[in-house]
């Protein structure tokens, strides 16, 4: 049974991490612009996730704060899916791993900007626009990869095959949730078939389904992540910074 | 971020800081608005002309004539300055993954992210002098030209993001207020908007170093450490000292240099001085002190030979930051491949379906 | 862009309602939809209801030297970005 606190801090870890991923490009895109581009993403990323971590702290009722939660626990504890937290592998990975995350992010955060907690209606509300954004700026970036060069064709056609199966725990049911997630297939779906399209590009098959990030089992990448992400923090306890 | 610390030692102006930039633009605005030269008449001397509109205190603007020599310190000038923002992302962008609180992530993501912006405006502001932004961006890489030599030195704690902030860019505040005067009318503009923006880097720095060194005692001690490191390096960031300097009158005479690079650093150490005794943080200099007949503050000069040994490519991190870029650079060139391919083929769709 | 250039395009921004678009600079990109896009990012930083205009700098013809530029305040919705937003201790100047 989900709980309100397991579904915000869900959708917090899910931004958390895919911030801390997009921040590995900054000084390493493939042009000065999307450098920029991409900052702008993960700092998106950051702000929604830090409302909703400081939300789910306060839902949660132990004084753990925004960054308690984000540094002071171990991997098993994290909620996120495990779409955010795979390398960023290639260019093309990471248009393919950000199309995805942002065509469920954008149907969830509008959803969510009109469910009764007043709290996630507000964050959804704010963070919807962003996700809008993303969309767009990821979408451009898979047609014109899908439809560029042979080699582009070929990594992003690559990259879709590899991310494709993550996607599926996005919708893993959670009927008592604010929104529940399995809602939100039919208009996901749709957003991808139209784009891959467009990007002369195939969804794959539906096979292999890797899953449980929601309940803290997750790659063997989130470790490492959490590790540098965490090392200062965890070195100084107590401190402020 | 930008400092005078490159191969030739070049000019450096010197500033104050938001006050003075905002006093820059209303300069600018003001010399706009007073009646002003048009074209030059047909018969009239194209260089009589130049001199006028510099005498004047009006803008150089792109499509103006202009000597050659005077359109090649600009390149130079402002490529290096490009050069040194897209560079210096990388000692700070080393701790956005470290960052200690999620707050501090996302000012140094915002920060790095907008020196990548600065490095654009320039680039677009060099372009206006006849040079392609690839052509500069091959300068950089095959190392034809330089950028500043600060960025060659590591950031080993987080304590050294607090220092780049308030020393590093405090330095290059010094240096980059007085350009939102140059005579170059793309420069100046692009410099006002850069050191708006650039006012909240320093105090940004300022902040993470005053909260550390009122922190605990390893958070003060890891403060302490990074002052000491890049104290003179940011001293030395003003260039050689002026008896060794072949900076140009003509610079001077061409309003894109006002002045010299031991007047700046002398503003520099005055400004430094109260801050560091606010912060509780020791200036790492024993000979530091106040000399009442200069009515500035005696200290010691930065070691130039480490200084020329950087520039020359010896520095601690030359070889990561140049490599780094390249590699960025070459990764890339498939995207950028694909996204031009991409544009060719909807032009001839459009094309023919026309 | 690679070895043969990406297009550069002038940037025009209507920074409020009742203001005309207003040169702010150039930028390169393979096409306007990218334009559009790096210009948002670069030029308004996210600030939002302005209006953007890229136009290819070689559609343009010109007249004359002078071209006045103009400057918009960054994005109002990263205070972080603004210097007010840090706390500066008594007694510090010149920061």
């Amino acid at each position: 049974m989900t709980t309100v606190f397991d579904f915000t801090l869900g959708l917090g870890d899910d931004a958390l991490i895919a911030a801390q991923r997009l921040g590995e490009w900054t000084t390493r895109a493939p042009e000065m612009e999307e450098d920029i581009a991409l900052a702008n993403i993960a700092l998106d990323q950051l702000g929604a996730a830090r409302l909703l971590l400081t939300y789910a702290g306060e839902l949660e009722g132990a004084g753990r704060d925004e960054d308690a939660l984000a540094y002071l626990r171990d991997d098993r504890e994290f909620r996120n899916c495990l779409l955010v937290e795979l390398p960023n592998g290639d260019f093309a990975v990471t248009v393919a791993k950000l199309f995805f995350l942002a065509a469920w992010q954008l149907p969830l955060y509008t959803a969510l900007a009109g469910c009764a907690d007043e709290r996630l209606a507000a964050i959804g509300a704010k963070a919807r626009k962003e996700s809008a954004y993303h969309l767009d700026h990821a979408s451009l970036w898979m047609r014109r990869l899908g439809d560029g060069t042979d080699e582009s064709h070929r990594r992003a056609q690559d990259a879709v095959d590899q991310v494709w199966p993550y996607v599926h725990e996005l919708f893993v049911a959670a009927p008592a949730a604010p929104v529940d997630p399995a809602t939100l297939r039919a208009d996901v779906d749709a957003t991808v078939a139209a784009v891959l399209d467009e990007a002369t590009l195939t969804r794959p098959e539906t096979g292999w389904t890797p899953g449980g990030g929601r309940d803290g089992l997750h790659t063997e990448h989130l470790s490492y992540l959490l590790a540098e992400m965490q090392v200062l923090h965890r070195a100084h306890p107590g401190a402020t910074w | 971020m930008y400092g005078n610390d490159f191969a030739p030692p070049e000019d450096a102006p010197g500033g104050g800081l938001l006050g003075e930039v905002e006093a820059a633009e209303a300069a600018l605005r003001e010399a706009a608005a007073r009646a002003r030269r048009g074209a030059p008449a047909p018969d009239e001397d194209v260089e009589a002309y130049f001199t006028d509109v510099i005498d004047a205190d009006q803008k150089i603007e792109p499509r103006d004539w202009m000597p050659e020599a005077y359109r090649k310190t600009l390149i130079r000038q402002i490529a290096q300055h490009a050069h040194s923002e897209i560079i210096g992302m990388q000692p700070e962008g080393n701790w956005i993954s470290r960052a200690p609180s999620l707050k501090r992530k996302a000012i140094l993501l915002a920060k790095v992210q907008d020196e990548a912006g600065h490095g654009l405006y320039l680039y677009a502001a060099a372009e206006t002098l006849g040079i392609s932004r690839d052509e500069l961006v091959d300068l950089l890489l095959d190392g034809r030209q330089k950028y500043s030599s600060i960025f060659n030195y590591p950031t080993l704690t987080w304590a050294d993001v607090g220092a780049i902030g308030w020393l590093v860019d405090g330095a290059a505040i010094v240096n980059q207020v007085p350009l939102c005067r140059c005579s170059y009318g793309p420069y100046a503009r692009a410099m006002i908007r850069v050191c708006k923006e650039e006012s909240f880097h320093q105090r940004q720095g300022y902040e993470i170093l005053h909260t550390l060194a009122h922190g605990t005692e390893a958070q003060k001690a890891m403060a302490q450490d990074a002052v000491d490191r890049w104290w003179y390096p940011s001293l030395a960031m003003f260039g050689p000292p002026d008896g060794d300097s072949t900076h140009s009158a003509q610079s001077m005479a061409w309003k894109i240099k006002r002045f010299s690079n031991d007047e700046l650093r002398q503003r520099f150490v005055d400004m430094c001085v109260g801050q560091a005794e606010v912060l509780g943080l020791r200036i790492p200099d024993p000979d530091l002190r106040w000399n009442e007949e200069r009515q500035a503050y005696d200290y010691t000069q930065p070691d130039y030979a480490e200084l020329m040994r950087v520039i020359k490519g010896n520095g601690p991190c030359n070889r990561e930051r140049m490599t780094h870029r390249q590699r960025a650079h070459a990764d890339g060139a498939w995207v950028r491949e694909a996204a031009a391919a991409y544009a060719a083929k909807r032009a001839e769709r459009k094309a023919v379906a026309a | 862009m690679t070895g043969q250039s990406s297009p550069l395009w002038e940037v025009f921004v209507r920074a409020r309602r009742g203001l005309s678009h207003t040169h702010v600079g150039s930028l390169h990109a393979p096409d306007a939809e990218l334009a559009l896009r790096n210009a948002r990012d670069l030029y308004t930083r996210r600030q939002e209801g302005v209006s953007i205009w890229v136009v290819p700098a070689s559609a343009i013809t010109a007249s004359s030297p002078d071209e006045k530029d103009a400057f918009f305040d960054p994005a109002a919705d990263k205070v972080y970005r603004h210097p007010t937003f840090y706390e500066v201790p008594d007694g510090v100047s010149h920061l």
